[in-house]
């Protein structure tokens, strides 16, 4: 039977992009507020889930065609690649640092190598939460 | 202008601690499934909207700043609060659940109960 979701639907989708466009800013705000990567990719996973829940797994997967294992190697990837490239200025493995720099449109902005571990950690949360979600909710 | 803003914010936190007081009576006194989400949904929704306004013009007025979270946060729990009750009393319906005894109306049945005898029946 077909069952009539409209009101779900409609409601997602509007709801997803609110919760999708905060996690985003919970991600860049980790460094200054609470955030940051861990509860960002938290939040992008649960938006995707949402998606999952208003849709069905199939229509998700064509949306969204990524393969969630290699998000999480790449998430992981990228948190070790921060701590190497440490080396290449003959400082400790994991040194970060931070620069000042003026960017055309968001005028003087503290860029910390910081955010590219964070980011690390957020491919690798929405990577690990995606594969367990839709590996436990499809039915073979 | 300080004062005024005050007591608007006063007046507002406690609507909103009321309203949400008068959603859990409901939640304990109303007699079935559908009422009490009737209960939870709407005066809980008010509730809270109207402690988050108040903490939004308390930020506003004292803090000198506006936060755009507690905006997000009223639009958030505006749109999603009713499709959550919405879905709760459809799901409630849909599995059976018995109205109240005393109930007079119900126009979903003659749409719902043909199509649950056509499932049965495959």
């Amino acid at each position: 039977m077909k069952t009539n979701d409209v009101i779900l639907q409609a409601a997602t989708k509007v709801v997803v992009f609110i919760i999708l466009t905060v996690s985003v800013f919970l991600f860049f705000a980790g460094h200054n507020h609470p955030g940051g990567g861990f509860i960002g990719g938290l939040m992008t996973a649960a938006a995707l889930v949402l998606l999952a829940l208003a849709f069905d797994l199939k229509t998700v997967r064509e949306v969204l065609p990524f393969n969630f294992h290699k998000i999480t190697a790449i998430g992981l990837l990228i948190a070790v690649l921060t701590g190497i490239g440490s080396f290449v200025f003959d400082a400790p493995f994991l040194s970060h640092t931070f620069a000042y720099k003026v960017l055309p449109l968001l005028g003087k902005t503290e860029l910390a190598t910081a955010v590219l571990f964070d980011l690390g950690v957020y491919l690798a949360v929405v990577g690990v939460t995606m594969t367990i979600i839709l590996s436990i909710g499809e039915d073979k | 202008m300080i004062t005024i803003g005050e007591l608007i914010i006063g007046l507002l936190v406690l609507l909103g601690a009321l309203l949400s007081a008068i959603s859990s009576f409901g939640l304990i006194r109303l007699p079935d499934v559908y009422m009490r989400s009737h209960a939870a949904t709407k005066s809980t929704t008010l509730g809270v909207l109207s402690i988050l306004f108040a903490a939004f013009l308390y930020f506003l007025l004292f803090e000198g700043q506006v936060s755009v979270r507690l905006l997000l946060g009223i639009l958030f729990v505006f749109i999603t609060a009713p499709v959550a009750g919405h879905l709760i009393g459809r799901a409630a319906y849909r599995t059976g659940v018995p109205m109240w005894e005393r109930s007079v109306q119900d126009d979903l049945k003659k749409v719902v109960t043909p199509v649950r005898t056509e499932q049965n029946r495959e």
